[in-house]
């Protein structure tokens, strides 16, 4: 039987988490030739919250669509950081937004941290695009899809008008995550 | 090639696909979560092909004025969630007995009441099968995964079409909302069944005729036939009768048109059962986490396997009476506090243990809770 | 002999009978409605007014819902739709939208169209479909034996209000008009040739119609009020209880009170919703429907 990969887009209601999954689903499945499912769950407030999204990736048919033991999660809020980071396997990858998650959680998996949400204010001018500098640290990190096809996904996914921003996003991602080293 | 065509689309959007291939040009609806998108999207494709869509002032309207459509002769569909789908009761049993064919989508949400509108559940299985007063027929698809809602929106309209009656799919918010990459079939791949028209002389029709069980075809509102409708017990002729017998026997025929059919009508998806000793029936989401837990026990040796319906009324009963023919037990896995599990009990027939793994907190179902159950029986 | 005929016939220049059978459909009377009822009136006033379109019959639809008015459907030669306790116009609605071609007429009471279907009512109005719904009010719930309806007058008995009504009643028409409908009117069983050309002017009307059609029911509302017969209700509340427009605008307000104005109370011009719907296909890139 083939492989099942585990991923959770964790934030708060409004901060593109749910986008997010979509984007890495969609660069897995129709960019990158796998399997891939996207899920999510959501509270009444359109934002605020705490919200997640997860993808699973596989190589076969994906039948449970919810994440039962993860590979790699995202955590935007110290809230969805705490309400969320159980199901991490052992030596799983836990990348924490540094402006909101104060407290990294301790496990047995690799937890990176980096202030995504401040350097997207202060470089890019624009906080809306923390969540695809978060992609391209995650894609860096794992290695779960290619660069070419998140940068695909994401450029089919976002308004004609912020292409370049959102390119220029990912890339900040890329390089960010590149010589990150996990928390000791 | 596939590649050119696969899409990555969101359960409720593969519904919309679903519906326009199948040829449906009038959708009325009320906003309700998770259903909402189905109406959202169709507000954007139906009038871009001369079709209509309708918001209409609440669910009672809506399902009313999907059937006042169908008389008009367009194929139509409405969607909604719980609330709304009880709201729908009455207009559903009016389709029943009108013979008017519809599909109603019903994306399960937690219950009752508003219960919590954003969390899934499958809690509405008996609903669909009784919500409306009287004796009726039910005809209510479970799809599983994204490409399947498409696949069986296509099916139920033409399963309305096919026997003139309303058909239900039912699926429930994880799969509403959740994306996986589908295909879309080119137009006439798939087959779409068209809505026989009567070829008699107008006074001649007779839009309730029966011979042999053949089903009358259903002339469309002014097009010649001037024929009369009503949710009366009526004649073959449409209007209504106090005759007994004809009560009886139309109340007969409208249950036993989809009883007789039965073998046409359900579709299982057999996964592991040949040499099953464990055996799961589960449908939608629950059936992702069975699926899931037997393959994981297939790993270890465990003979489990998975019988899933597509279509869960009419209840595929000779399947599981099959299956509990061979099993030590058989595991219900749902979202509920036990709806289908008592079909199951019932179409066993003691032939072996029955036992319901029940969940109602909004989170799915845990492959794990199944994996600990097979594991006792194995 | 011939000749003395043929003049006599021309001397006395009679209209020829209004022939029915083109629009009652065979076999299906006698009608459900008591003796003294005025819903045969008003049918009459129907198919007259429609007879006056020179439409054919399959270009008219005929939808109702639960009540004795909503039995009409039953007896006329047209696509007809008997559906659901005051849901008639969300089926005519749908039924219109998918055929724009069709005229739709709803035949309705006040219970019906007023207390179960009210949400559907201002609703149609407000979006101006063109739809004829007659509003066949005779104060009562006849067809469950007279139980109040959101029309009755305050005081009133009926089998669920025998210490008198207190409900406030609904006026029909200032509600469709306020709803949104375009062409408002009242008439009553009683002054049945302005019925008919009420009616008429309605179902020429393109948007939403009301017509609130005042009319009695002297098995219940009669006899729980002490009504001594149907002649004597049609004089009482169709008669003297109403005043016409015309009439209306030449007396004092104190000689108006407790009268209703019968007449078009309010005609004008708003985008129909079918029209509104083909602009926004067009608008959509989409083909007109067929």
């Amino acid at each position: 039987m083939g492989y099942r990969y585990e991923m959770r887009f964790s934030g708060s209601g409004g901060q593109g988490m749910i986008l997010a999954g979509i984007i890495i689903a969609e660069a897995a499945s129709i960019y990158d030739g796998k399997m891939a499912s996207q899920s999510q769950s959501y509270g009444p407030e359109s934002r605020g919250g705490a919200s997640r999204s997860e993808v699973i990736i596989s190589d076969e048919e994906i039948d449970y669509p919810k994440a039962t033991s993860i590979d790699a999660m995202l955590a935007m809020t110290q809230e969805a950081c705490n309400k969320y980071n159980k199901d991490i396997k052992k030596d799983g990858v836990l990348l924490i937004d540094s402006t909101e998650v104060k407290n990294a959680p301790k496990g047995d998996y690799k937890v990176y941290s980096y202030p995504i949400s401040t350097v997207a204010r202060d470089e890019l001018g624009k906080i809306i695009v923390a969540n695809i500098i978060s992609l391209g640290m995650i894609v860096e990190l794992t290695k779960i899809v290619s660069h070419e096809a998140i940068e695909k996904a994401v450029l089919a996914r976002v308004p004609p008008a912020f292409l370049d921003l959102n390119k220029k996003a990912l890339q900040l991602g890329f390089e960010r995550a590149r010589d990150l080293k996990p928390l000791p | 090639m596939a590649e050119k065509k696969k899409k990555f689309m969101q359960g409720n959007e593969a519904c919309s696909e679903g519906a326009l291939y199948a040829g449906c040009r009038f959708y009325a609806g009320y906003p309700i979560t998770p259903s909402t998108e189905v109406a959202e999207i169709l507000s954007v494709r139906l009038p871009k092909i001369g079709g209509v869509f309708m918001q209409m002032e609440d669910e009672i309207a809506s399902i009313c004025a999907i059937i006042g459509a169908s008389l008009g002769g367009a194929k139509s569909l409405t969607a909604t969630s719980g609330p709304g789908f009880s709201l729908m009761q009455e207009g559903l049993g009016f389709a029943c007995i009108a013979e008017i064919p519809c599909v109603i989508v019903n994306v399960m949400r937690s219950g009752p009441s508003t219960g919590f509108p954003t969390g899934p559940s499958q809690s509405d299985v008996m609903q669909a099968k009784w919500g409306t007063h009287g004796d009726h027929p039910s005809v209510v698809l479970t799809p599983a995964t994204v490409q399947e809602i498409f696949y069986e929106t296509v099916r139920a309209f033409n399963l309305a079409e096919t026997y003139r009656t309303p058909v239900i799919v039912l699926y429930d918010e994880i799969i509403g909302h959740m994306r996986e990459a589908i295909t879309l079939p080119e137009a006439g791949e798939v087959e779409v069944i068209e809505r026989k028209k009567p070829t008699c002389k107008p006074e001649e029709y007779k839009p309730y005729a029966q011979s042999n069980g053949s089903i009358a075809p259903l002339a469309a509102y002014g097009e010649g036939y001037k024929f009369h409708v009503t949710g009366l017990y009526h004649a073959e002729d449409g209007f209504p009768t106090n005759n007994t017998k004809l009560i009886g026997e139309a109340n007969e025929r409208i249950v036993n048109k989809i009883n007789k059919n039965v073998d046409k009508i359900c579709i299982n998806e057999e996964f592991y059962t040949d040499d099953a000793e464990i055996g799961v029936v589960a449908y939608g989401v629950s059936s992702k986490s069975a699926k899931f837990a037997v393959k994981e026990m297939r790993k270890k040796g465990v003979k489990a396997g998975l019988l899933r319906p597509k279509t869960i009324w009419p209840f595929p009963d000779k399947a599981v009476n099959k299956l509990a023919k061979q099993v030590k037990a058989i595991l219900v896995p749902e979202m509920n506090l036990g709806q289908v599990y008592y079909e199951v009990e019932r179409a066993s027939r003691g032939q072996c243990e029955v036992k319901g793994i029940f969940k109602v907190d909004t989170e799915a179902i845990h492959p794990n809770q199944i994996i600990e159950e097979i594991k006792k029986f194995a | 002999m011939e000749t003395v005929t043929a003049a006599k016939k021309k001397k006395k220049e009679k209209p020829v009978p209004f022939d029915y059978s083109n629009y009652i459909r065979k076999g299906k009377l006698p009608h459900i409605w008591c003796p003294g009822c005025g819903h045969g009136i008003v049918l009459k006033c129907m198919l007259r007014a429609i007879a006056e379109t020179g439409r054919p019959n399959d270009d008219f639809a005929l939808v109702s819902g639960i009540g004795c008015s909503s039995r009409t459907p039953g007896y006329v030669n047209f696509n007809t739709l008997h559906t659901l306790h005051g849901r008639a116009l969300a089926f005519a609605t749908g039924l219109k939208m998918a055929k724009p071609n069709l005229k739709v007429i709803v035949t309705t009471g006040d219970g019906d169209a007023l207390a179960i279907g009210g949400n559907h009512f201002i609703h149609t109005c407000r979006r101006n479909l063109d739809i004829v719904i007659m509003v066949y009010n005779n104060f009562i719930y006849g067809m469950t034996s007279g139980q109040f309806s959101p029309t009755t007058l305050p005081g009133m008995i009926a089998t669920t209000s025998r210490y008198g009504n207190i409900d406030p009643p609904f006026d029909v028409c200032k509600m469709a008009e306020a709803a949104g409908a375009t062409f408002v009117a009242r008439g009553t069983a009683y002054h049945y040739g302005e019925l008919e050309k009420i009616l008429h002017e309605a179902i020429m009307h393109k948007g939403t119609a009301v017509i609130d059609i005042i009319d009695s029911c002297p098995t219940y509302y009669g006899r729980f009020n002490k009504f001594k017969s149907p002649a004597d209700m049609m004089e009482k509340i169709e008669k003297e209880g109403t005043v016409s427009v015309k009439q209306a605008s030449g007396l004092p307000p104190e000689k108006l009170e407790g009268k209703l104005l019968r007449g078009v109370l309010c005609k004008k011009e708003r985008l129909e919703y079918t029209e509104g719907y083909a602009k926004l296909i067009e608008k959509a890139g989409g083909s007109k429907p067929k």
